[in-house]
């Protein structure tokens, strides 16, 4: 009887693709390797019988070396052999490679189904593969697909659905079946005899000259070239971001605001009639206070006026133009040669050139980011990178509002806050590198070649984590405004704001009320920033909260999710670097910058 | 025939691995990743103070760490 279908796959082949299109379910995929760190499950229906597909980390074989691929190869092991079916899927442009992790499965004793995925791409790189010459060598059935497309995905489950263990009526397929069969283990050098001796048979690859491709593939390894096209595009990575966030916001989320949602919420408010005391609770709490007289989205902290103002006005236009940029990084296969590099700055900051890709996940989220560093290999580097992420580097959202409130002011304070917190990650990153034990282990990665994404899958993956973040972050939001509402109405922060008036006015010269903004920092970041303007703060001021908010306590999504990859000891010490570095920061750029 | 480690190696130039230099968890890590005796290999690109190594073995580009590359010994082929 089987109960699972595991995918199983050297990284970056497109495991992902193959799971979204045979289950339906939505799941990111990168060209990248790493790109998968938890399991995915989903469904697939095969006659009446619905079937546990699970998609896992990309490994190179069965003997793990990162926590990723040990999650890879322990879910293999969960089930008896006969109970699951592996869908082994390969890159047919790199298939000598590939063939390493299938030998091994079918010596194992997996019931394996070799997926031949990307053969699309094999033509215009000179590339052939007789399909059923390998299913002879191999004696497991090989199916030829384009994930990316679609095409093959319907044999492939045909195939699935006439293996000996589902016993279905009427299916009348004669070609090889998914069985156990037998194989001699080899060792190493063996296995890869054995591969040469296969590929000799059914892989013809003609000659190609250099292609455009190839030749932007060269060089953006190289360090003169390379270094020079990273710059030029983070900057215009950067550019486009802020450029096309504050499109979205002048054309198309600031008039739906303005133009129809303000008229809209003042002829209710002022058609509202008597007010006892509680419509004055409930009018505080929907709509807030009113600015000279107005609503004043920005400042009026109501639940149907700020909240919505913060998250879809201020917030989303940025994340899209974010996420947009990102997966167009992602999907191209840029990302490993910047991961490359950056690889010996990051060696001084106790961590190897791959934690980049972390990072840039965690400038969206910082609960992506954190997750992400599944892929570097030791523990050690893992809270390196954790503790970098969650204190130096500030989410999508909490930019955005950064933007939104300290641009007024000028570009000189918002590329201060980023100044200053890449400041402090390359300290803080010396000093930790320099004190825990241990070493940073060395990058060994594999470079995917260049991709052009179709647009559709770029829309599918945005459209998939804007759901995601509206999802997480619109019911915290209300929450959270809520609650400051109340708290607020029965006048509870005064307590709090007493208690450390000493720290928030004596060491960052700002005032008292400041506390309740950074307190609600914990829930959501974006909101804090909301908090800080009706406090009427000079330009200094925001600089230093807002760089303190991005420092000091990281949501509690991220408290949650650092509390999970490292544990409750590590989330301490991770925490205790947080907030010394806030009050050294904190104070420093009171005392130190002459207003 | 000479033999010299990767990091000798000049860019550009194609080779033949012939051995390792002891670690049998990277050993066996880089093995599985299509790197053996036997194995022909080009070398791409390199990063000055100790940084990363860019080879292409068959379709496959490579960045592996400094440390790692000095531990794999090839011969030259011309």
């Amino acid at each position: 009887m089987i109960k699972r279908i595991c995918l199983v796959g050297n990284p970056n082949v497109g495991k992902s693709v193959v799971f979204c299109r045979l289950t339906g379910v939505q799941v990111i995929a990168s060209n990248y390797p790493g790109t998968t760190i938890e399991i995915t499950k989903g469904y697939l229906e095969i006659g009446k019988e619905k079937i546990e597909v699970v998609d896992l980390p990309g490994t190179y074989s069965l003997e793990p070396s990162s926590k990723a691929e040990e999650v890879a190869v322990s879910l293999l092991k969960e089930y008896q052999k006969d109970e699951i079916i592996v869908i082994n899927i390969v890159d047919a442009t790199n298939l000598e490679r590939n063939l390493y992790l299938t030998l091994q499965l079918i010596e194992e004793g997996y019931q394996t189904l070799v997926c031949l995925n990307m053969c699309d791409d094999t033509k215009h790189r000179g590339i052939t593969i007789n399909a059923a010459e390998l299913e002879k060598f191999l004696d497991v059935p090989v199916i030829s697909t384009c994930a990316v497309t679609g095409v093959g995905i319907k044999l492939l489950i045909q195939r699935l659905s006439c293996s000996t263990s589902f016993y279905l009526a009427g299916s009348s397929f004669t070609g090889k079946e998914v069985k156990l069969i037998t194989r001699n283990k080899l060792g190493h050098r063996e296995r890869w005899q054995e591969i040469g001796r296969i590929i000799e048979q059914v892989q013809h690859l003609e000659h190609r000259h250099h292609t455009l491709r190839e030749a932007l593939e060269d060089a953006s390894v190289r360090p003169f070239p390379g270094l020079i096209m990273a710059m030029g595009i983070i900057y215009a990575s950067f550019k486009i971001v802020r450029f096309v966030g504050e499109f979205i916001i002048n054309r198309i989320t600031d008039p739906i605001f303005f133009n129809l949602y303000k008229p809209l919420l003042e002829k209710i408010s002022s058609s509202l009639g008597e007010k006892d005391s509680l419509y004055h609770f409930l009018y505080h709490l929907f709509i807030g206070d009113l600015i000279n007289g107005k609503i004043d989205f920005k400042q009026s902290l109501g639940l149907l006026t700020t909240a919505p103002y913060i998250e879809f006005g201020m917030v989303l236009p940025y994340l899209v133009s974010f996420y947009f940029v990102l997966s167009i990084l992602e999907d191209t296969g840029y990302l490993p040669r910047l991961a490359i590099l950056l690889d010996n700055i990051l060696h001084r900051l106790g961590l190897h050139g791959y934690a980049i890709i972390s990072i840039l996940l965690g400038f969206g989220c910082n609960v992506p980011g954190i997750l992400t560093t599944r892929i570097l290999e030791s523990k050690r580097e893992r809270f390196i990178a954790s503790t970098l992420i969650s204190i130096g580097v500030p989410c999508m959202p909490l930019q955005a509002m950064i933007f939104g409130l300290l641009g007024s002011f000028g570009g000189f304070y918002v590329g201060g806050v980023y100044l200053v917190l890449f400041s402090i990650w390359i300290i803080l990153g010396i000093i930790l590198n320099r004190s825990l034990k241990g070493y940073s282990p060395e990058l060994l990665v594999e470079i995917p070649s260049y991709r052009l994404p179709p647009l559709s899958i770029l829309g599918q993956k945005l459209l998939l984590r804007i759901k995601g973040f509206l999802i997480e972050a619109v019911p915290v939001v209300l929450l959270g405004v809520l609650l400051i509402n109340i708290l607020l109405f029965f006048r509870l922060f005064d307590f709090v704001s007493g208690v450390f008036a000493p720290i928030i006015t004596g060491l960052f010269g700002l005032p008292k009320e400041t506390i309740t903004a950074l307190l609600i920092g914990f829930i959501r970041k974006d909101v804090a920033v909301g908090m800080l303007i009706p406090l009427a703060l000079s330009a200094k001021q925001i600089f230093i909260a807002a760089t303190l908010l991005a420092i000091s306590f990281p949501c509690i999504a991220t408290f949650v999710v650092l509390f999970k990859e490292l544990g409750f000891k590590d989330l301490i010490k991770s925490s205790a670097i947080m907030i010394v570095t806030g009050l050294v920061v904190g104070t420093i750029l009171n005392f130190g910058i002459i207003h | 025939m000479k033999k010299i480690s990767l990091v000798q190696m000049k860019e550009k130039q194609k080779g033949k691995v012939v051995e390792f230099v002891d670690g049998s968890n990277f050993v066996n890590k880089i093995m599985s990743m299509g790197i053996y005796p036997g194995r022909k290999i080009t070398k791409l690109s390199h990063f000055v103070f100790k940084g990363p190594i860019t080879i292409k073995v068959g379709r496959t580009v490579l960045a592996l760490g400094h440390g790692m590359a000095s531990r794999i010994i090839v011969e030259i082929i011309e």
